[in-house]
């Protein structure tokens, strides 16, 4: 009993404290009170109508986050899961190589490559691009992808694969009839996770976007700590809606993430 | 290499491996070959290209910037450097270790059956399923200052008046540590719960109807069976966190006066507000010497566990 009360205060007053900030009013965090002394909704309001001047782009910076989550999310399973395929269905002699490659990709900090990532970027012509943070992010995801493809797809049995060969598949075909319909489970799975980190990064996003055209709501997040007079209640409830996506998926799919974190990866 | 080894490698019986499948020169067996050699090479293609350009270049280029011996002596002679240095190992060591074991204990709670546990789960994931921007900002706007939101309840609750958090750098390290166990922790409360669900259950009730204590169930029977998994666990957290970024920048943001940056914070602080990129990929490089034997004795640990959890 204890141990559940002290866990719940835990975990719960951070996000309390976001919640209070964004109620109330007259945005000075200093107040001192534990309780919004005249709460009001008048802060998600402005966001909607995007009326206030760090937020007048929000909506389309909430679109390029979903942009950066839905490419990052599509490519990480497409590469991935034709690579796995390649590597373990095709018995490619030195496919191993390759895997463990990927699985030390795994093991580099974000944070550590970012220097000469943020070079390189500019090298290929994509500063100030959404398009190089969605390769950051889809660099981080496929290693993870390999290692749960090739995992699951221990479960399809190869002689089904050999039984389509024989009928004249070719392995375009097998990849497309066989091994993708049976493997949509972990291709679920691993989507997810890719949306997720895409949604969750801060760094690559931070370092590669500069204009606000090209800026997501995590980086205009940060934008608010530039001014002195920034109304943090706007701030504050602009994390929350920010929040409230992968909230929503965590929730949603929450027997399946527990389930994709068992069937052989970590994380 | 063996086979035996190639397959450990892979973490998968390859097919060419299987003696009823005649391998050919190329190392496809019969039935792929030519054209669809040219397949397996063709699908590939996508994942090298990502691999070559947006993984070993910038790897090599990190190298390459971060090679030169001056940028070291220049790193060790800088009293910052060195005191970001002990930070990490802090931060890290205390971090991983205090989580990993709450976490651990606290996987034990969460399988019980009891409806207001499950509910409390529910709860409890929260801080994981926020992202880590708005997670961390929380967490410093509770601290910050005099009237930050903790303040407000000590005084209010308890008539006790806070410290300024951000002044004093035991406190604002331990509140970048306390922030990253927060967030995280439920993550790895989830992964050791799978793992416990995963022994079987004819196990315990040997245990039981030997007559084992509770105590001596955890000794002898849960904690052997997870020993490998609470290692690989720690040691995958490990590498993780000495590479956070997010939780010191957001929560401390070094403060005060910059003593609790980590190597991750000093490296961009370097490259991008000092505008010595070089010296920022020396200084998070300058973890490797630890980052690399973590990562090869986690690699071997997870092939031979074959990473089921």
């Amino acid at each position: 009993m204890t141990v559940g009360v002290a866990l719940v205060i835990w975990t719960v007053m951070p996000i309390y404290n976001m919640v209070l900030i964004a109620l109330d009013s007259d945005a000075d965090e200093y107040s001192g009170n534990i309780w919004p002394p005249d709460p009001s909704f008048e802060s998600f309001q402005v966001i909607w109508t995007q009326g206030y001047w760090y937020l007048e782009n929000f909506w389309h910076q909430f679109g390029n986050s979903i942009f950066i989550g839905l490419m990052t999310m599509g490519l990480t399973v497409l590469i991935g899961s034709l690579a796995s395929f390649a590597l373990s269905r095709m018995g490619l002699r030195r496919g191993w190589l390759l895997s463990n490659a990927a699985l030390l990709t795994y093991a580099i900090p974000s944070s550590f490559l970012a220097i000469p990532f943020v070079h390189i970027a500019h090298r290929y012509g994509l500063s100030d691009s959404l398009w190089a943070v969605i390769a950051a992010q889809v660099m981080f995801a496929t290693p993870y992808a390999i290692l749960i493809f090739q995992q699951y797809g221990k479960l399809i049995p190869l002689e089904l694969d050999d039984a389509a060969r024989v009928d004249g598949a070719s392995p375009l075909q097998v990849y497309l009839r066989i091994y993708i319909p049976l493997a949509a489970p972990a291709l679920a799975a691993v989507g997810t996770y890719a949306l997720l980190l895409a949604w969750n990064e801060y760094l690559y996003q931070f370092l590669l976007l500069s204009s606000t055209k090209s800026m997501t709501v995590a980086v205009a997040l940060d934008q608010f700590f530039d001014s002195d007079e920034a109304p943090w209640n706007y701030m504050m409830s602009t994390a929350i809606v920010y929040s409230l996506p992968p909230i929503a998926i965590y929730y949603a799919l929450r027997r399946y993430m527990v389930a994709g974190l068992t069937m052989g990866g970590i994380k | 290499m063996s086979s035996t080894q190639q397959t450990l490698a892979a973490g998968r019986p390859m097919a060419a491996n299987r003696p009823w499948r005649p391998v050919w020169p190329g190392g496809l067996p019969i039935g792929w070959r030519g054209s669809e050699f040219c397949w397996a090479i063709a699908f590939l293609v996508p994942y090298l290209a990502v691999f070559l350009a947006f993984v070993v270049y910038p790897v090599a280029f990190g190298l390459w910037m971060g090679g030169k011996p001056e940028l070291y002596a220049e790193l060790a002679a800088d009293p910052l450097y060195v005191h970001t240095v002990v930070n990490t190992l802090l931060f890290v060591g205390i971090g991983v270790n205090v989580k990993m074991f709450l976490a651990f204990l606290l996987s034990g709670y969460f399988t019980s059956r009891s409806r207001w546990i499950r509910a409390l789960l529910v709860l409890y994931m929260l801080p994981w399923a926020l992202p880590a921007i708005p997670a961390f900002l929380a967490v410093h706007w509770m601290l910050v200052g005099k009237w930050g939101f903790l303040n407000s309840l000590l005084e209010t609750v308890f008539g006790i008046e806070g410290p300024i958090w951000f002044n004093s750098y035991w406190l604002a390290l331990g509140a970048n540590i306390l922030a990253y166990i927060w967030k995280w922790m439920p993550f790895w409360t989830l992964i050791f719960m799978a793992g416990r669900m995963a022994i079987p259950r004819d196990i315990y009730e040997a245990a039981d109807v030997d007559g084992a204590t509770p105590v001596r169930r955890f000794v002898y029977v849960t904690f052997p069976l997870l020993a490998g998994l609470y290692l690989i666990c720690t040691l995958l957290s490990t590498v993780w966190m000495i590479g956070d970024f997010t939780t010191v920048y957001f929560v401390s943001g070094g403060a005060p006066a910059l003593t609790t940056e980590v190597l991750a914070t000093l490296g961009m602080h370097e490259a991008f507000d000092s505008g010595n990129p070089p010296l920022g990929v020396a200084a998070v490089m300058s973890a490797l010497p630890l980052l690399i034997p973590l990562t090869i004795v986690l690699m071997r640990k997870v092939h031979v566990s074959g990473v089921q959890l």
